[in-house]
């Protein structure tokens, strides 16, 4: 592989807790200027990659590179990194002004004040400068947090959950301004988040990690689109996962058979041997009464009753009974044309056989560990 | 009636509380302005001679200045290596870690009467002459503890991602500790400082076994009791109160004009 100048890679990092593995063995590389998140459950171990990317912490094993430069055994103030810390750490005994200037002043820069200045007005609060921490708002420390790693123009920036704290009307607005940011500065940016609409907002590629492991990686419509496991299924959005038996293929197309019903899905969507399940997001299936000719080419399951249907303003979604004692989820877009079902209905399911996506294993697995966090 | 008291009591009780605190102290004032003579128990009317010429008995300078003399050396030994233990205790796994924790409550929780006699004894068989040198040990001993006490809570009570966050910040490990460490940690050493300098100021059991023929201000003050304080002890006791409390009334407003300019 060949990194351009300053590409974050990461090979075989690994950290041991005595005797708990809290990333297992992480294959990586960001970009040099790319906005990447790392989202996962709760300890699942994004935090303490972050801190070994900073030299907070000793990987037990594997290697940290910055372009060329293996910065593995580095100490953190040799590194050219720089983190936003979860709660801040703010200097409380100096003002907003030296927060920023911290850094600076402790590489020997000549215009501390100019650069200073300048980052602060980059998150719009140069007017607070004399201030200490204590006098700003939740919101204001997290922006002054940034300034003060921003302004020493870092190889990588690293922000581990730094919207966390902040309420949703915050979030969105620190969002939009964090992306402005990173355009602006050009940084990398290595943004750790248990929140999947954040990660898919904001980023170029989210790497989805559980117990220390990356699961997937890639852009977010990809993931979204064609999730490589069932953790990436059940933890970014939701999905229909159906067990299936293959029964042969059909041009591109694998053919799969579930009481009875063919299905197609994408042959380059699908694992290739063992158990299978199909998957389906709920907004792509489109409900149709049973009475109802469905348009042909359409993957198509019948026998649907609607346990449940729950109207949630912008959509309406539907509970769905299959006769092999399955509930599927549709989300319907509330268009105010075509059908709406009550309780009851006898309905029948359909979709474009490209947005079937096949995963390997059991419908269970992964379910728990979304549920935990 | 009944009413006026519940809605008052606080008061009453707050005012009550201030008068039992502040009568010995208001006593020693206005008798440091009385007439002097050979002992100072009755009032016999106002003078400021007493206030113009402080040293006016015998002994009384010099055993102030010995006492300060003490207190200031001790405090800085005491300070010094106190922070350092406590550091190390907070900060340091080794061996012995938790024994040297509970060793250090033990000179606190000896009577002092005890400590002073094994001290003596301690230093008559090392054939150490008495005198200042041997106040300054005792003191040093005494009071190491409770500047331990403090200094420890003090950095335990530290964010260590503030420290996280200077190395991330390009300090190294000594910059970390001047910058972010030390400052944070600062208000608990001066307040052990503090408090190892009223311990030896006013210390009288141990220093009394120890000091030799080394006059103290306590030990003149005790002695002087037998036969009558001389009003120049109420003046110099009088004198160490209001400079207490000019100067935490000046730390207030240091802080006070701090948060404002802000
Ligand atoms: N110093 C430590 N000693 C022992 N175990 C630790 C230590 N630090 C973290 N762990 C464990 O390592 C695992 C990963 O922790 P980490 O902080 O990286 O999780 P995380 O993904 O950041 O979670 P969260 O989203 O809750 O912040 C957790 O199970 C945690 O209990
Ligand atoms: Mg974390």
């Amino acid at each position: 592989m060949t990194a351009s100048r300053s590409d974050l890679r990461l090979t075989g990092l690994t950290k041991r807790f005595s005797g708990f593995t809290a990333v297992d063995g992480l294959d990586l590389t960001i970009s040099q200027g790319e906005f990447f998140a790392l989202l996962g459950p709760s300890g699942c171990g994004k935090t303490t990659t972050l801190r070994m990317i900073a030299g907070l912490e000793e990987p037990t094993g594997g290697s940290i590179h910055l372009g060329d430069l293996d910065v593995t055994e580095k100490k953190p103030y040799q590194r050219p990194v720089n983190t936003v810390f979860q709660n801040y750490a703010l200097f409380p005994h100096l003002s907003v002004f030296e927060n920023v200037a911290f850094g600076l002043r402790r590489r020997g820069v000549k215009d501390v004040k100019k650069q200073a200045l300048e980052a602060l007005d980059l998150v719009e609060l140069g007017h607070l400068a004399q201030r200490r921490p204590a006098q700003l708002s939740g919101g204001q420390q997290q922006r002054i947090a940034l300034a003060r790693a921003v302004v020493n123009r870092p190889q990588v920036l690293l922000l581990d959950e730094p919207l966390g704290a902040l309420d949703l009307k915050l979030r969105r607005q620190m969002q939009i301004e964090l992306k402005r940011i990173q355009t602006e500065v050009g940084i990398t940016f290595v943004h750790v988040t248990h929140d999947q609409e954040e990660a898919m907002t904001m980023a170029d590629r989210v790497a989805v990690m559980n117990h220390g492991k990356i699961e997937q990686l890639g852009a977010p419509a990809e993931l979204y689109e064609a999730p490589g496991t069932t953790f990436v299924a059940n933890f970014l959005g939701q999905s229909n996962l159906v067990a299936v038996t293959r029964s042969g293929t059909d041009g591109q197309y694998t053919m799969v058979d579930v009481g009875g019903q063919k299905l197609r899905i994408r042959t380059d969507r699908c694992s290739s041997e063992g158990e299978l399940l199909l998957g389906v997001r709920p907004e792509k299936i489109r409900l149709h009464s049973a009475a109802d000719p469905v348009p042909s080419g359409l993957n198509q399951l019948t026998g649907g009753v609607v346990l449940d249907a729950s109207y949630l303003g912008v959509s309406t979604q539907y509970l769905v009974r299959m006769p092999w004692g399955q509930n599927l989820t549709v989300f319907a877009q509330n268009l105010g044309i075509g059908e709406r079902f009550s309780d009851g209905s006898a309905v029948q399911l359909a979709w474009e056989p490209d947005h079937s996506f096949g995963l390997a294993g059991d419908a269970g697995a992964g379910v728990e560990s979304t549920l935990e966090d | 009636m009944s009413r006026w008291l519940s809605k008052h009591a606080l008061h009453i009780y707050g005012v009550l509380a201030f008068a039992y605190i502040f009568t010995p102290i208001a006593y020693v004032m206005v008798f440091s302005f009385n007439q002097p003579a050979r002992s100072n128990l009755t009032w016999r009317g106002f003078t400021l001679e007493n206030w113009t010429n402080p040293c006016g008995a015998p002994e009384v300078c010099s055993a102030l200045g010995n006492s300060l003399k003490i207190g200031l050396a001790s405090t800085l030994i005491a300070t010094v290596l106190g922070t350092m233990v406590a550091f190390a205790l907070a900060r340091y796994r080794f061996r012995g870690r938790t024994p040297t924790n509970l060793l250090i409550f033990l000179p606190m929780a000896t009577p002092e009467v005890v400590l002073a006699a094994s001290l003596l004894t301690l230093f008559l068989n090392l054939r150490v002459p008495l005198g200042t040198a041997t106040i300054v040990i005792a003191h040093v001993m005494f009071s190491i503890s409770f500047v331990v006490v403090a200094v420890k809570a003090r950095i335990a009570s530290l964010d260590p991602r503030l420290e996280q966050a200077a190395q991330d910040l390009y300090a190294n490990e000594f910059e970390t500790f001047r910058r972010i460490t030390l400052p944070l940690v600062a208000p608990g050493i001066a307040g052990a400082a503090l408090l190892a300098f009223s311990l030896s100021f006013d210390d009288f059991i141990i220093t009394n076994f120890v000091s030799g023929d080394v006059n103290t201000f306590p030990k003149f003050v005790y002695v002087s009791a037998q036969r009558g304080i001389p009003a120049d002890a109420y003046v110099i006791g009088s004198a160490m109160f209001l400079l207490a409390m000019g100067l935490v009334l000046a730390a207030e407003l240091f802080r006070w004009r701090r948060s404002r300019r802000l």
